[in-house]
């Protein structure tokens, strides 16, 4: 269970951001970004993400995960082709090996969304 | 009126591990020291490989072990008899290790051995064939193991951990007559993904294929040394 361990990761990082803020925003959704050739599955982490976060400033904040496809590039066919994951990674056409990995290996916190507090406040005196 | 902003970080989520290995390679390198992260499934032999090569290799490489397990010094307790440093760390709860662990290893080595004397360190980590593929703890070089009682399609399901190897060894081929397994199909699954992996065949049991694989890491040893 690494989702457990990528998770504590995530808070840990939006932890820090949230206390380089002067003014202490609410998180509203954190956007992360997970390809399909990690061995991280969104599930576990939606999972792990809710049970970390129990009673702390991220407790009922949202996390929006974007899947990535796993696309390479077959350099003898000058194409893009997606590998199928779990039964072919070579080229469909030439079978040439994927070596060119151009997405699906992505594993990153996109950004985070927020509203500030201050500015609700004033806006209601 | 509720207004919403966006802070783009567009951080890996692996950022503070990727920190982490980056430091243990430093730390590495400024002693002269060559790292290999050795990986597999549980079962498929990389403690007996480490107890082969460290018989075989003592005379001509000082060696080193950080050895992942999850709860036990087994493992450890089988490769101090070969008389060298064996740092075991154990995991815990966790399936992998990381770079913060590895750094608890590297900093043993540091106070209670003599590092600019040693030339490789060999991190077994926790038999695993997912995790271990994302956590790089400082390693020069990616070992995998495959044991062929897993079967032809083992790299086709965990493609990470095969993709990502600089070196497969395809372990127990002594059983090959007692299973009906394709070498062949082994090595042409991994090389779907990864062409350039070094494929090696070995059984400890027998001995063979191990020369080969004691070949590929004095070649790496000496190549990485030149770099230092």
């Amino acid at each position: 269970m690494h989702e457990t361990d990528m998770t504590k990761a995530l808070i840990l990082t939006v932890k820090d951001w949230y206390e380089s803020q002067l003014e202490k925003p609410k998180i509203e959704k954190i956007h992360l970004i997970v390809g399909q050739f990690t061995c991280v599955e969104p599930v576990s982490l939606q999972f792990a993400f809710e049970v970390q976060t129990r009673n702390t400033f991220l407790a009922e904040v949202e996390l929006v995960i974007k899947d990535i496809p796993l696309v390479a590039f077959c350099h003898t066919c000058q194409q893009e082709y997606k590998p199928e994951i779990g039964l072919q990674y070579s080229c469909p056409d030439c079978n040439s090996p994927m070596e060119d990995i151009r997405s699906g290996r992505e594993l990153k916190i996109d950004r985070i969304e927020y509203s500030s507090v201050n500015t609700y406040e004033n806006v209601s005196l | 009126m509720h207004q919403t902003f966006d802070a783009a970080l567009e951080l890996n989520l692996l950022h503070a591990n990727q920190e982490g290995a980056n430091h243990n390679r430093e730390h590495f390198d400024k002693w002269g020291i060559s790292c290999f992260n050795i990986m597999s499934s549980p079962g498929a032999g990389k403690t007996v490989l480490l107890e082969k090569t460290l018989a075989a290799l003592q005379d001509k490489l000082s060696m080193a072990v950080i050895e992942g397990d999850m709860t036990t010094e087994l493992d450890a307790d089988r490769l101090r008899q070969y008389n060298v440093p064996v740092i075991p760390i154990n995991t815990g709860r966790s399936c992998h290790l990381d770079s913060k662990m590895v750094a608890g290893g590297i900093h043993t080595l540091e106070h209670e051995y003599n590092p600019q004397e040693i030339d490789l360190v060999l991190v077994e980590n926790v038999g695993n064939l997912v995790c271990p593929a994302e956590f790089e703890v400082g390693e020069h070089a990616k070992v995998a193991l495959l044991s062929i009682t897993e079967g032809e399609d083992k790299p086709l399901k965990y493609p990470v951990m095969f993709q990502e190897a600089d070196c497969l060894l395809i372990t127990k081929t002594d059983l090959a007559p007692y299973l009906d397994i394709d070498l062949d199909r082994i090595a042409q699954n991994v090389r779907q993904m990864n062409p350039n992996v070094t494929i090696i065949s070995v059984s400890a049991k027998t001995g063979d294929g191990l020369e080969v694989w004691f070949n590929w890491i004095q070649n790496q040893v000496s190549t990485l040394t030149l770099c230092h």
